[in-house]
């Protein structure tokens, strides 16, 4: 789905989280959101999503996005049940689940693990699971609902670097081979610069810069937004290398 | 090999299985409980021949007339109002993301004392029998209580946090009124109002039963279609949302619903406390928390502790039946204890 995003703004009461932002994003393509704590990431995924009422238009293809098109997910609140991580992936295609659980149903819920590699989790309660295992179970809840575009809420923050390299080579693969509109805000910029085919860039509910890694990725830009000295170099693959240095006001 | 080896949908159809057969030995434990309870009382029957009179076979009159009007209402009124408490428990833990959650917390409870004890202190101006205006007044109120606090819920977004505040807010209010009828009620009256607050299935009739087992045979259906969702809210609403329940409009029906069952309930036998409480935790330690299993669990581990407490009722002290509010009281407090400590994993 071809996402065109006009003039969005979110406020909380007289607080302004979300400023005249213009975005795009299209199918098969990785759009990384960055930017500091609290310069509005979450309410504009929120407001993409449709669960925060906004002002400006967000238009998915020509209109509004077919119920269970769009897999959002949400930052892992911690939530404790007595539900098993099969469980919870399955809830990913609650559209069609009934008393009876049909076979089409439980084969999407097992080829989600099974890409993710989390079935032997599948009988473990997802409340005895560390962070980083909730979380691919709670990704693999989204790719379940077969969804046509992903929003992913810091989706790789409790990962360690290995997982977190799997997970995002497999959604970005999942992106280009199912044509899926992908955005994903991030805090780690290089995993960024690897995995995103765009970044942008926000500050304070603005969009500060958007464009492809190499050119957003720069001191000029990133110095400002998240008020740190940096160093980027060019890595060996020839993606940009972050180094931060010092905190600005420090 | 482990369950999972075998494959996560076998597992998962495993995992169904053990829970559907825990339900069924619970159901097994809760017709022993329910032979037993009939069986029991001044005159202690052996359980043959109750069941004999229950399927017909008994061709003793006598023992007929104490099984069908004696015995069977009351034994039959703890199975179904413990069955709708456990229900309704359990949906109100789940919709309030609280453990403790139970028509006490949301004060619906407090109202129907409030409408029982209106109603014994104007009891001859009303047009009614006292046999059905004392539970018709305890309903009515009841929803008034889910009325104000459901109120407060549609007004302000309908989160648990809300809820929760709102029933704490109707509980005292209805604490108070129910405390200025006792300031003001004659001593017959005040005895009368406290007997009713203690909860006792001494009123039971085969009519009263049916009612509020027909309240629960429609109720249960249509909670049993938002199963999933149910489900979902237990991961948050938020992520509730992100999978497509429409997540304050869920809160409010299934609010309404155990509203209707809670004032149905404690319409004819009074507050009978913990059975609501406990009931959804021994369901969800049993078959976990997808709604599919946890709403007939706790039906039928509802139904089966306050049959219990009926029996304990009649065993305590003999000649006597004590109000079953009490002996729920008694026994559910240190058993939640040891639910607690012996477990870990009430949620």
């Amino acid at each position: 789905m071809i996402l065109q995003a006009h003039n969005v703004s979110v406020r909380y009461g007289s607080r302004v989280a979300v400023s005249n932002v213009d975005l795009e994003a299209r199918p098969g393509e990785v759009l990384a959101l960055l930017g500091a704590n609290g310069s509005g990431k979450t309410s504009l995924m929120r407001a993409l999503a449709a669960l925060q009422a906004h002002s400006g238009t967000i238009v998915w293809d020509s209109g509004r996005p077919p119920p269970g098109s769009i897999g959002y997910m949400p930052q892992d609140n911690g939530a404790r049940a007595a539900l098993t991580a099969f469980e919870v992936v399955l809830l990913g295609r609650m559209r069609t689940l009934g008393l009876r659980v049909g076979a089409a149903d439980l084969a999407a819920a097992k080829a989600a693990m099974d890409e993710i590699g989390i079935s032997d989790l599948a009988a473990r309660h997802i409340g005895e699971l560390s962070g980083g295992q909730r979380q691919m179970v709670l990704i693999a809840q989204v790719l379940a609902g077969n969804p046509r575009a992903l929003l992913l809420d810091e989706p790789t923050s409790a990962l360690d670097i290995a997982h977190q390299l799997h997970v995002l080579d497999l959604l970005r693969t999942a992106t280009r081979q199912r044509g899926l509109t992908t955005i994903a805000i991030l805090h780690d910029l290089n995993a960024a610069a690897r995995f995103a085919d765009r970044v942008a860039l926000m500050t304070m509910g603005r969009l500060a810069g958007i464009g492809a890694p190499a050119d957003i990725l720069q001191p000029v830009t990133l110095e400002p937004t998240f008020d740190v000295h940096v160093a980027v170099d060019l890595g060996s693959d020839g993606h940009p290398v972050v180094l931060p240095l010092r905190a600005r006001r420090l | 090999m482990s369950d999972t080896a075998a494959g996560p949908i076998a597992a998962w159809r495993a995992a169904n299985l053990r829970r559907a057969t825990l339900s069924l030995i619970g159901g097994a434990l809760l017709l022993v409980s329910f032979s037993a309870d009939v069986a029991t009382g001044p005159a202690m029957l052996p359980i043959s021949a109750v069941l004999r009179s229950l399927t017909g076979l008994g061709a003793d009159p006598m023992l007929d007339a104490i099984v069908y009007n004696l015995r069977l209402p009351i034994a039959l009124m703890a199975v179904v109002v413990g069955a709708t408490l456990g229900v309704s428990g359990a949906i109100m833990q789940t919709i309030l993301n609280n453990p403790l959650a139970s028509s006490y917390t949301l004060g619906i409870s407090a109202g129907a004392g409030f409408g029982a004890a209106l109603a014994i202190l104007v009891g001859g101006a009303l047009p009614l029998p006292e046999n059905w205006a004392i539970p018709l007044a305890a309903f009515v109120f009841a929803g008034v209580a889910c009325a104000i606090v459901g109120s407060v819920g549609r007004m302000r977004g309908a989160t648990p946090e809300l809820l929760v505040l709102a029933g704490i807010a109707c509980l005292f209010l209805f604490q108070a009124l129910l405390s200025l009828l006792q300031f003001l009620a004659s001593p017959e009256a005040l005895q009368q109002i406290v007997f009713w607050l203690f909860g006792s299935l001494l009123r039971a009739s085969m009519g009263k039963a049916a009612i509020v087992a027909g309240v629960l045979a429609v109720a249960l259906p249509l909670l049993l279609k938002d199963a999933w969702r149910l489900t979902a809210l237990k991961l948050g609403d938020e992520r509730a949302r992100a999978l497509g329940v429409h997540v304050n409009r869920l809160r409010l029906r299934a609010f309404v619903i155990v509203s209707l069952l809670t004032g149905a309930a404690v319409a004819f036998v009074g507050t009978i406390g913990f059975v609501g409480l406990v009931a959804p935790h021994i369901a969800r330690m049993t078959v976990g928390e997808d709604q599919r299993h946890m709403l007939p669990a706790s039906a039928v581990f509802g139904a089966l502790l306050l049959s219990l407490a009926s029996l304990a009722s009649k065993l305590i002290m003999p000649g006597t039946v004590f109000p079953i509010g009490i002996i729920t009281a008694l026994i559910g407090v240190p058993f939640f204890g040891w639910l607690v400590l012996t477990t870990g994993r009430v949620q």
